[in-house]
């Protein structure tokens, strides 16, 4: 009787996350996708953004957003993949106690934290070494880079643990070298964990929102170089939320579905590559 | 407040067509604008309670001290790109602007851009203090906030000729001074008038004055 219960009660736990994701993605499909039939497909997604005047152009929010994503895997999946091989095949035990907490402890620091360093050191930096106003695609991408880290590591490297140890052996007996096996043996098979783990990082990097409104000066303009500034779809929505009514408040909840909608594919993406052999 | 202890005022942020929207649907008694009223938006209560000039501020090293009304409208909407263009130093102007739907950027629009367009390479921040702390670490930059909020990190700039300092303001010179309104739907009565008829006592007038607003009493003079 008491088992019954606690499965009764379990299950209905289980069910509520369903339940929960799927009164937000309702609720924001109700909020926002009538606003863009009412303004049409033309204008939302023209270049020109001015929702108090009637323009609900949102492409170079979604080129922003993409930019800083694309920027900061550049930044994040080698350095990611290079700190999990390390972890999981060079470091010695004693490393491997100190290194992989610290990396998870990235992970725990608030986004706006990160937005407040790249405000005080990065964008200054860069500002006088490469010019600019350092509130660029550069800066975001930098620092979205490294706030993916313990996503991208974590879950690579438990993919690569997770690979059995016959394969080394059998590996080493053919006479590879270790960095052979890392490449040739490890990475195959870990393959799919290991672009999940990019995924996930890549999922951080484009709903990340309070670190890029800091560092990424907003401008609307679609930028013509890494050093130019760049406004993303969530930056947009958090920058505009407060002051929006109407039609704007609409608009900000249509860029609410696309970014759900982006986020959707990006994963039905990535089941498909790492489900096939 | 000493005098009516019972009474609770709830005050909730969101930005003036928030607070204009609230007076319209009835959710607040009384909603404060920092802009003056759109042509759609009318058909309510207004008491201005203070004025509010709006400075153009640059970073401090920066050598320009005037700038014309119309190298400002420029300068928004990207016609001028370069300090060089107008006497300055020869770097990239990075300008500064609030974001849409905010009552300065609402009153910077209608009161210097006068139906041009802010430029769409212009940076975006969300609230005067941050304005202010990229002006004050960025040398080339220029940007516009609240002038009761320019402290002495930035270098606010005359706008032909005059600057926006509080006699300016008073005796008209500076053109460029919005209002911060109080609106209700209704002839304002009872608890609701008081608390209007306070804003207005120069008791609280002073109080206004105190944090860098135009008092209006001083204006009616």
């Amino acid at each position: 009787m008491k088992e019954k219960t606690a499965e009764k009660i379990l299950l209905i736990i289980s069910f509520s996350a369903i339940i929960s994701l799927l009164l937000i993605t309702i609720f924001i499909f109700i909020q926002g996708v009538p606003l863009i039939f009412k303004v049409g497909l033309k204008n939302f997604f023209s270049t020109h953004w001015a929702p108090t005047k009637g323009y609900f152009g949102i492409l170079s929010m979604i080129v922003g957003s993409l930019l800083v994503t694309i920027g900061a895997l550049i930044i994040g999946v080698p350095l990611s993949l290079a700190c999990s091989i390390f972890l999981a095949e060079f470091a010695p035990p004693p490393a491997q106690k100190i290194l992989k907490p610290i990396i998870e402890l990235l992970a725990g620091i608030p986004s706006v934290v990160y937005g407040f360093i790249g405000i005080v050191i990065l964008i200054p930096l860069i500002r006088n070494t490469l010019g600019g106003s350092g509130f660029s695609v550069l800066s975001a991408s930098i620092i979205l880079g490294i706030m993916i880290l313990p996503t991208i590591v974590s879950i690579s490297y438990d993919s690569l643990v997770a690979v059995p140890q016959s394969y080394r052996e059998g590996s080493y007996a053919l006479g590879a070298t270790k960095w052979q096996t890392v490449l040739m043996v490890l990475f195959p098979s870990a393959r799919s964990g290991i672009i999940a783990a990019i995924i996930l990082g890549m999922g951080r990097a484009i709903g990340e929102t309070m670190a890029v409104i800091m560092i990424a000066g907003n401008a609307l303009k679609i930028p013509g170089s890494v050093l130019d500034p760049v406004r993303t779809i969530t930056s947009t929505i958090a920058l505009e939320l407060g002051y929006s009514t109407g039609d704007h408040r609409a608009a900000l909840f249509a860029c609410g579905t696309i970014l759900f909608i982006i986020i959707v594919l990006l994963n039905i993406i990535a089941i498909k590559v790492a489900s096939r052999e | 407040m000493a005098k009516h202890p019972e009474v609770k005022i709830n005050v909730q942020g969101g930005g003036s067509t928030a607070g204009i929207q609230a007076v319209f649907n009835g959710t607040c008694a009384i909603g404060t604008s920092s802009r003056n009223l759109k042509p759609e938006e009318q058909g309510l209560h207004i008491f201005t309670m203070a004025l509010d000039g709006i400075a153009v501020i640059v970073h401090k090293s920066n050598p320009i001290m005037d700038l014309t009304h119309d190298q400002l409208k420029d300068i928004f909407s990207g016609r001028i790109k370069n300090w060089k263009e107008i006497g300055g130093m020869d770097k990239k102007i990075i300008v500064v602007t609030r974001e849409e739907g905010s009552g300065t950027r609402g009153a910077f629009e209608e009161l210097i851009m006068q139906g041009a367009v802010i430029s769409d390479a212009c940076l975006v921040q969300d609230s005067n203090g941050a304005i202010r702390e990229i002006i004050a670490a960025t040398p080339q930059s220029i940007g516009y906030i609240s002038a009761g909020l320019v402290d002495e990190r930035v270098k606010a700039i005359s706008i032909d000729g005059v600057y926006p300092s509080v006699a300016n303001f008073v005796n008209g010179e500076y053109k460029f001074v919005r209002p911060f309104l109080l609106l209700t739907k209704n002839e304002p009565s009872g608890i609701v008038k008081s608390l209007i008829e306070f804003t207005l006592s120069p008791e609280a007038q002073k109080i206004l004055q105190h944090n860098g607003l135009i008092p209006v009493n001083e204006i009616n003079q």
